[in-house]
């Protein structure tokens, strides 16, 4: 059977965000998993993301020193699944709802990471 | 009724109903407050420990809970569950008692909690993981989950800050009315504006209290519920609805699974939300009571922040919500849905003290677990 986790990490860690696609349904998954949800479906492919999404829900994470706050946000891409996410690249409490953004892969910690940088 | 919505309705009731070491209980283990609410639920209902052949629990750091708190009493029960839908188990153990009790599979069930977080932090490993796919981007759990839908419902309803606090401060206002409430203090709408920011939009003061606190209610079959030691209160409807687990998940931000159990429930009791009298709706945060009013049915999408404004839910306000002071001025020791119930109860026998509800003849129970991702109601008359 496929190893929905890890070989999607395999793919980030070469600089790919993938999501998988149900080649009978044709409906796009994320989180990865054995089969697409409510259809049941396993006869998911492999597909490189777009990268396009929009903001779809944010909160800021509010630190003793203000430098050290940062923003949580939920994103939908534009194949349709949603996911969590940080956007990069712009004031931690700069991110508004409806922002159009477009995926990066960046390090953190010694791995590689899904984030958003505005467009 | 009954029979299209496949729920005995008013077939069994509950007949006992305890708290107990609300605000602070040192000196003892999480099992030992949840037994003690337990005998104390069976003596109001006027029932021998040794009758209880069904007990439902959720142990706050122990998987086999279950089993811990039949060896603990010394019970053998026939049916036991220990189950994880986070706070909205105990609305689903009503459910399940429910049908059990109407099949005859049990006699009386007992359902318990007890929790201890101020006084006896959980050390090690806790019972839930974090998601792989959420936990590199640090949200707080599980407020951030909550703000984020909030962030939502703000966005699409125009949802203030300023009506959020209502919520808060109409929780106040009846813990006031509640001596066993732990939070009691004067709290204003700038108090809750100025308080510290945790998770956009979301301050310390949206957020419900880590405090320690046990409840247990006890359920019989309606015939033996009339030789009970107290008038019962019948189970009307109960139902539940599961969305998802992460807050990614979450199919709508903005609708709950509350849109679905409600409706069942209120069907199950042949009644609409506008026959409550009382209404007792986790609060584990202040968009929490906004979300489940709209979706239970006691206003329109969207209209949940108007609903709230101006001390509609406070203590002389359109609607009785959460008269013990809620999760948020009262009690919420992790999982706060079985303190729900026992209020309903005392409210539906007219044992409210300076907070009763004049007549009150029907409530309803909302429970909500995870980020709310679990959603259970149960309604309840008077017997």
């Amino acid at each position: 059977m496929i190893q929905p986790e890890t070989e999607w990490r395999a793919h980030l860690a070469q600089g790919r965000f993938m999501l998988q696609r149900s080649r009978s349904t044709g409906g796009y998954v994320f989180y990865p998993r054995v089969a697409e949800p409510m259809t049941g479906a396993e006869d998911l492919e492999w597909v490189e993301a777009s990268g396009r999404g929009t903001v779809h829900a944010v909160t800021v994470v509010r630190k003793k020193d203000p430098a050290d706050s940062y923003n949580v946000v939920l994103v939908d891409l534009q194949e349709g699944p949603r996911l969590m996410s940080r956007v990069d690249g712009i004031a931690a409490d700069g991110v508004t709802i409806g922002m159009a953004v477009s995926a990066r892969i960046t390090e953190e910690g010694g791995q590689p990471i899904l984030v958003f940088v505005p467009v | 009724m009954t029979r299209n919505s496949g729920f005995p309705g008013g077939k069994a009731a509950i007949v006992g109903a305890a708290t107990f070491g609300i605000g602070k209980c040192p000196g003892v283990a999480a099992v030992d407050m949840a037994a003690q609410a337990a005998l104390l639920a069976l003596a109001d209902a006027g029932i021998a420990l040794s009758e209880v052949d069904a007990l439902y629990t959720s142990a706050p750091y122990e998987a086999l809970g279950g089993l811990e708190l039949a060896e603990y009493l010394g019970i053998t029960p026939r049916v036991t569950d220990c189950n994880r839908t986070g706070g909205s188990a105990f609305e689903v153990y009503v459910q399940q008692a429910a049908l059990a009790l109407d099949a005859g599979l049990i006699d009386c069930a007992l359902i318990a909690y007890g929790s201890n977080p101020a006084s006896n932090p959980p050390t090690g490993v806790g019972m839930t993981r974090q998601s792989a796919w959420e936990a590199p981007y640090r949200p707080l759990a599980p407020i951030s989950s909550y703000a984020l839908a909030t962030s939502r419902h703000m966005h699409l309803y125009g949802t203030t800050r300023e009506q959020l606090a209502e919520v808060a401060v109409a929780a106040r206002r009846w813990a006031q009315l509640n001596p066993e409430a732990a939070a009691r203090d004067p709290l204003t709408i700038d108090d809750v504006l100025a308080a510290r920011m945790v998770s956009d939009p979301l301050t310390v003061r949206d957020c419900c209290l880590f405090n320690d606190g046990a409840a247990a209610v006890v359920m019989v079959r309606a015939d033996r519920a009339r030789d009970c030691a107290t008038r019962p209160v019948p189970v009307l409807g109960a139902a539940h609805a599961v969305t998802h687990r992460e807050i990614s998940s979450m199919p709508d931000l903005t609708v709950t699974g509350a849109a679905i159990s409600g409706p069942t429930a209120f069907a199950q009791a042949g009644i609409r939300p506008a026959d409550i009298d009382v209404c007792m709706v986790y609060d584990a945060f202040t968009i929490t009571p906004i979300l489940f009013l709209e979706d239970l049915g006691f206003c329109a999408k969207g209209e949940g922040g108007a609903f709230v404004s101006d001390g509609n839910i406070a203590p002389g306000g359109g609607l009785a919500v959460n008269t013990n002071g809620g999760g948020l001025s009262c009690v919420h020791p992790g999982m706060y849905g079985l303190f729900l119930l026992v209020e309903a109860t005392r409210q539906l026998r007219g044992e409210a003290g300076a907070r009763q509800v004049k007549d009150a003849q029907l409530a309803v129970a909302h429970g909500n677990g995870g980020v709310l991702s679990s959603e259970a109601t149960v309604v309840l008359g008077r017997g």
